[in-house]
């Protein structure tokens, strides 16, 4: 029931969420136009008005609003306002397999790895393996992306040509088997996997560290110590489940964050993903564009937040939603 | 009453005081902090003096920290950065931490429709375009230090108010909660009293962490013209500037880097000693 | 003439018309290999870019990413060769009537399509009919619409006719000419030539893999010859220090170095023994305007003291690491209408104190700075965010004014909102910005005081009634010296008004890998013999 009227909720929400970006978006300065004609004195002055009509921007807002939501209805975000016109589904089916996959071996690799680094910090709390820890992780979290990303590649790329500096496949790479290609792919992504997960470290280790502190203070860890229970026993099964609840909300948070990426990140890399096609959207006023990656990221967040809320209740019996 | 306070407060300076760590934090964010307000005494140099024949020098006797692009001192540079880069995350995180906090008890400990109100509030807030909410802060006011930290502020609370909501959830269902209200405790005084010290790990370690994201963030933010002004310093510019001639000028990016870096650790030292100071389970 | 966004975004130019003139700029010794060899066909070069191409329908594009592309797979009716002057491409011959009124162009015959289709008269039609179509969102109709008729007498000429002499009409068939065949009766917006071009040009497209690569190969039927390079590759690489380590890491041949890496991190043997390097300036300049509506900067002499007070060979050292020259007017040095001898004001803060007190500009406060009828003496330089070499310009400026007495504010703003909220409404001060320039003089809508409406490119409000003059004359006539004449005189005046002052030119730094043999720089950059460059058979690598 409880599931039936948030999944019911979803509907109106997103409308909303899409009436406040469509507004927001649109009255913000700047417009798609004038980053295609401004300063080019060849430029007459119908060559705006005329590409204003073209996009249907001389229309007033709210009938540009119906039109989108009418489009996005049958799943149509409608065409890009950049000069090649596309679809902006095709833009970011493009893009979205890199970036998802990229997302997730990180996610996978950051939980995989801060997951035992809290705990560990946890209970060896105050240890010498506990403060260095702590530093490993706030480097890796206070590195300047960049830094760490240009050093890496100096290294591994120039220096010792070990791994490819940036891109994803190599110049004829579509030559390759099967089996090669996997291999050049994968070469191409330790840095980037690397960096993405390193930085991210800290904060989910930290979480996972203080809440494990948390519930070891607690009556029932206790109680189980007394029982006799080996400290193994206590700390993953009794512990370990109760810490895991803050790390659910993250994971949440996580969800929508996979189709995004760092501008920075990928810029640097030369990834070609979500990140840099919204900054570009963005940049540029390609409405459509950002809207659609917008609407795309709301929806997730939204989905993700629902699924949060439904491990609680599942990790937590305690939780007695209404 | 007053004395209640008075002792709660003793009791928590007390456990503080004994635990080292917790305590070189603290001296460490204080020293940050004085450093920056005697910068005009502590800096060697006058931090926006250019010199376009001496650019990128490398750190020397006069240049501790080397020169930056435009021949300017970067230990002077950093030691007025400071004023900008403390203040926004202290301030930033300082809105974004209480906002969430209160949105996320509120949210936790009312449950039923408050709570499906505030987070469906959350929800529009995670999705709202911040970038453009920006673009049109820089028409409307004035470049200036305050729009950048109440922008972090008012865009990043969202992740706090739910990690705190979750761990409301739980706690509200604790047994001396349950007790606190039998004796007629009114809700503010649960929440604020019984609940906010114990959900309060998490708000401290995503503030700690906060703390060197709103730095950082406030350098993007200068670039898109909404924050300080050139040729004002803050770590996060100085940081952004050193990119381009990092292979080289590696001091660029160094110094300012480790500045962020020593800030954070201090800052979240300072987060886990004020966490175990305020739980009364931790035995030292 | 378009605005550069990015100083350090300009995509390394191979169309000839980007291009300016070669100075006597170094260059590093040839390896000894390179002397004795001769040209194979083979090998492949890969060049690699900050920008993506948006389209490959050239007339739809305003970036110069996708205009370097199209520049390998079109050809134009006519090119400027490596000296700059204008030649035949597609057309075999081009002449002009007697009046001026009449351009006759004699096309190549045998010239086929990418698709076999043989190349006509019918195509310039085509594309002449789409620029100048309402309907069609391009940036490039206004030349166009000069064009009073045109007519194809048989499938090989084109004449076409205008109301009177205009100058750039020449330059301005050097357009990129469209398939007629592929494109007549259809929407041009949604042709899938935007991502699969079919030209006349030197290289063939090949794939286009968004966001990493665009490959081109050579097309064996080339009028002028088959390139003997078998590919061309565009890597997109958005980052320059990312760029600049693939280059050394031997993964890219072809880039645009930046000031510091030109003068600072390239200069080892082991780096000169694998890389051409090589400089000439390039053909925009960096500037101050200011905004002449203001009550502070209708005086001329506050405008000259301005100029006075600032020291352009400290911004090219402090910003271009000496990679760049003074401009002192809107031509750049070594282009046939630039006059040498106009007089810049050089760098002289007493002369600018002078010249401020002259202006009513006497008294200073507390903090040195200058004030009159109680004000003091303060604007605010406005500037685009993402370019790093204006912003470092600015605070030097700001610092140089300090000593004068100016108190300036720097305010970086976002372009898109730059454009619209300030520039086209004129809410500005001062702003600093560059133009990149065409290879013709015309500069008739940055200075011309029609072109002052909003949303037009002479924003500053410059009005002067003989320069406009000048202007009209200049593009009405093809007689060089009479054109000459006219923008001599412009320069001249433009310096003593000083509606802008002119910062700096800066140079353009490509670096070619040393595989790559045939290179040669001249005054209209290294990309005009591109198609005779090859790699000797022992060093090819792809």
């Amino acid at each position: 029931m409880y599931l039936l009227k948030r999944i019911l909720m979803l509907i109106p929400l997103m409308l909303g969420i899409t009436l406040i970006t469509f507004t927001v978006i649109h009255l913000a300065p700047g417009e798609p136009v004038e980053m295609q004609m401004a300063m080019n004195p060849k430029v007459g002055k119908d060559a705006r008005e005329r590409l204003r009509k073209f996009y249907g921007l001389d229309r007033p807002l709210h009938e540009q609003y119906v039109t989108w939501v009418g489009k996005l209805a049958r799943l149509d975000l409608g065409r890009s306002f950049s000069p090649d016109n596309r679809p902006v589904l095709d833009k970011i089916k493009e893009r979205l397999p890199v970036t998802l996959s990229l997302n997730i071996i990180a996610l996978l690799l950051e939980f995989g790895l801060a997951i035992p680094i809290g705990i560990m910090a946890a209970t060896h709390r105050d240890t010498w393996l506990d403060k260095g820890i702590t530093v490993f992780v706030f480097v890796g979290f206070a590195v300047p992306t960049f830094w760490l990303a240009l050093l890496l590649m100096y290294f591994f790329g120039v220096k010792l040509n070990w791994l490819p500096i940036s891109g994803l496949h190599s110049l004829g790479s579509d030559n390759f088997g099967t089996l090669r290609y996997l291999w050049d792919l994968a070469k191409h992504l330790v840095m980037p996997v690397m960096v993405a997960s390193f930085g991210s470290l800290a904060g989910l280790s930290r979480y996972m560290r203080s809440t494990m502190l948390n519930v070891i203070g607690q009556d029932y860890i206790t109680t189980a110590r007394a029982k006799g229970l080996s400290e193994r026993v206590v700390i993953y099964k009794h512990a370990l489940r109760n810490a895991l609840l803050p790390l659910i909300t993250l994971l949440g948070f996580s969800i929508p964050g996979l189709i995004g990426g760092s501008v920075i990140f990928e810029t640097i890399f030369a990834i070609p993903g979500m990140g840099q096609l919204f900054y570009q959207g963005a940049m540029s006023r390609d409405y459509p564009v950002v809207m659609g990656i917008l609407v795309i990221g709301a929806f997730l967040t939204l989905i993700g937040n629902l699924i949060a809320d439904v491990c609680y209740a599942l990790a937590d019996p305690r939780i007695r939603q209404s | 009453m007053a004395f209640k306070h008075t002792y709660f407060y003793a009791i928590f300076w007390q456990r503080f005081k004994r635990n080292h760590l917790a305590m070189s934090g603290a001296c460490v964010v204080a020293a940050l902090f004085v450093i920056s307000l005697l910068a005009q005494v502590i800096a060697p140099w006058e931090p926006n003096a250019i010199n376009a024949w001496s650019v990128l020098s490398p750190p020397s006797w006069q240049h501790w920290f080397g020169t930056d692009e435009l021949g300017r001192d970067v230990l002077s540079r950093i030691i007025f950065g400071a004023q900008i880069s403390l203040k926004v995350g202290f301030v930033a995180v300082g809105i974004a931490v209480s906002i969430g906090t209160v949105v996320g008890l509120v949210s936790g400990y009312y449950s039923g429709l408050v709570d499906a109100t505030l987070m469906r509030f959350v929800d529009i807030m995670l999705c709202f375009p911040a970038f453009f909410l920006i673009l049109a802060v820089i028409t409307v006011r004035e470049p200036s230090i305050w729009n950048i930290m109440i922008v972090i502020g008012l865009t990043g609370w969202m992740g706090v108010a739910r990690l705190v909501r979750a761990e409301t959830l739980s706690i509200r269902e604790m047994d001396y909660i349950l007790a606190a209200r039998c004796i007629g405790c009114s809700d503010a005084r649960i929440i604020f009293r019984h609940i906010l010290p114990n959900a309060i790990s998490p708000v401290l370690v995503s503030a700690s962490l906060g703390v060197a994201g709103a730095i950082l963030t406030e350098s993007a933010l200068s670039f898109l013209g909404i924050g300080v002004l050139p040729p004002t310093p803050s770590w996060g510019n100085i940081l952004t500037s050193g990119k381009d001639y990092i292979e080289f000028a590696w001091w660029l990016s160094l110094f300012p880097g480790l500045s962020i870096l020593i800030t954070v650790l201090a800052y979240n030292l300072l987060g886990e000693g004020i966490r175990d100071a305020l739980d009364p389970r931790v035995k030292r | 003439m378009s605005m550069s966004r990015g100083g350090r975004a300009v995509v390394f130019l191979l169309a000839a018309c980007l291009l300016a003139a070669c100075s006597s700029g170094e260059q590093a010794p040839f390896p000894v290999s390179q002397v004795a060899s001769s040209p194979v066909a083979g090998d492949a070069i890969v060049e690699g870019t900050i920008g993506e191409a948006s389209t490959l329908i050239p007339i739809l594009a305003s970036d110069s990413a996708s205009h370097a592309v199209a520049g390998q797979i079109y050809n134009g009716l006519v090119k400027y060769d490596r000296n700059l002057t204008i030649t035949g491409d597609l057309a075999e011959s081009f002449e002009i009537s007697a009046d001026g009124l009449t351009i006759t162009f004699h096309l190549r015959r045998g010239v086929t399509w990418h698709d076999g289709a043989p190349f006509t008269s019918r195509d310039v039609l085509y594309t002449y009919r789409v620029i100048i179509d309402p309907k069609t969102p391009t940036a490039y109709a206004e030349d166009f619409k000069q064009v009073k008729s045109i007519s194809s007498p048989d499938d090989f000429t084109v004449r076409v006719t205008y109301d009177k002499p205009f100058a750039p009409a020449l330059a301005s068939w050097g357009t990129n000419i469209l398939p007629a065949h592929l494109l007549e009766g259809q929407d041009i917006t949604k042709s899938p030539l935007a991502r699969k071009p079919v030209g006349t040009g030197p290289y063939r497209f090949k794939e286009w893999i968004a966001g990493q690569k665009i490959v081109l190969d050579a097309n064996p039927a080339y009028f002028e010859g088959r390139p003997y390079l078998d590919r061309y590759i565009y890597r997109i690489i958005p980052d320059t220090s990312t760029m600049y380590m693939e280059m050394k890491a031997g993964a890219i041949d072809l880039m645009n170095l930046t000031p510091v890496q030109y003068a600072r991190q390239t200069t080892s043997r082991l780096f000169t023994s694998r890389f051409n390097k090589f400089r000439y300036p390039s053909s925009g300049y960096l500037y101050m305007g200011y905004n002449l509506r203001h009550p502070l900067f209708g005086d001329k002499r506050i405008r000259q003291a301005i100029t006075a007070a600032i020291d352009k060979k400290e911004l090219i050292h402090g910003v271009l690491f000496g990679m760049g020259q003074k401009a002192h007017g809107p031509i750049v040095p070594g282009r046939w209408a630039y006059n040498p001898d106009v007089k810049d004001i050089d760098y002289n803060p007493k002369h600018a104190g002078e010249l401020l007190a002259s202006a009513g500009w006497k008294e200073k406060n507390a903090d040195g700075i200058l004030v009159k009828d109680g004000k003091p003496f303060q604007f605010t330089i406005l500037t685009n965010q993402g370019n790093q070499q204006r912003l470092l310009s600015a605070q030097i400026i700001q610092q140089r004014l300090k000593y004068v007495g100016i108190d300036v504010k720097i305010r970086i703003v976002e372009w898109a909102t730059f454009l619209k909220e300030y520039i086209d409404k004129g809410k500005f001060e001062v702003v600093m910005l560059a133009w990149n320039i065409s290879q013709d003089p015309d500069m008739y809508d940055v200075w011309h005081s029609s072109k002052t409406n909003a949303g037009e490119l002479n924003f500053i409000g410059f009005k002067n009634a003989e320069v406009d003059r000048l202007l009209v004359e200049g593009r009405g006539t093809f007689d060089i010296e009479k054109r000459k004449q006219a923008y001599f005189r412009i320069q001249e005046i433009l310096a003593e008004e000083q509606p802008y002052t002119f910062l700096y030119v800066p140079d353009a730094l490509p670096v070619v890998s040393a595989r790559i043999r045939g290179v040669e720089p001249a005054p209209a950059g290294i990309g005009h013999n591109q198609i005779k460059w090859y790699v000797p058979k022992n060093e090819q690598v792809y």
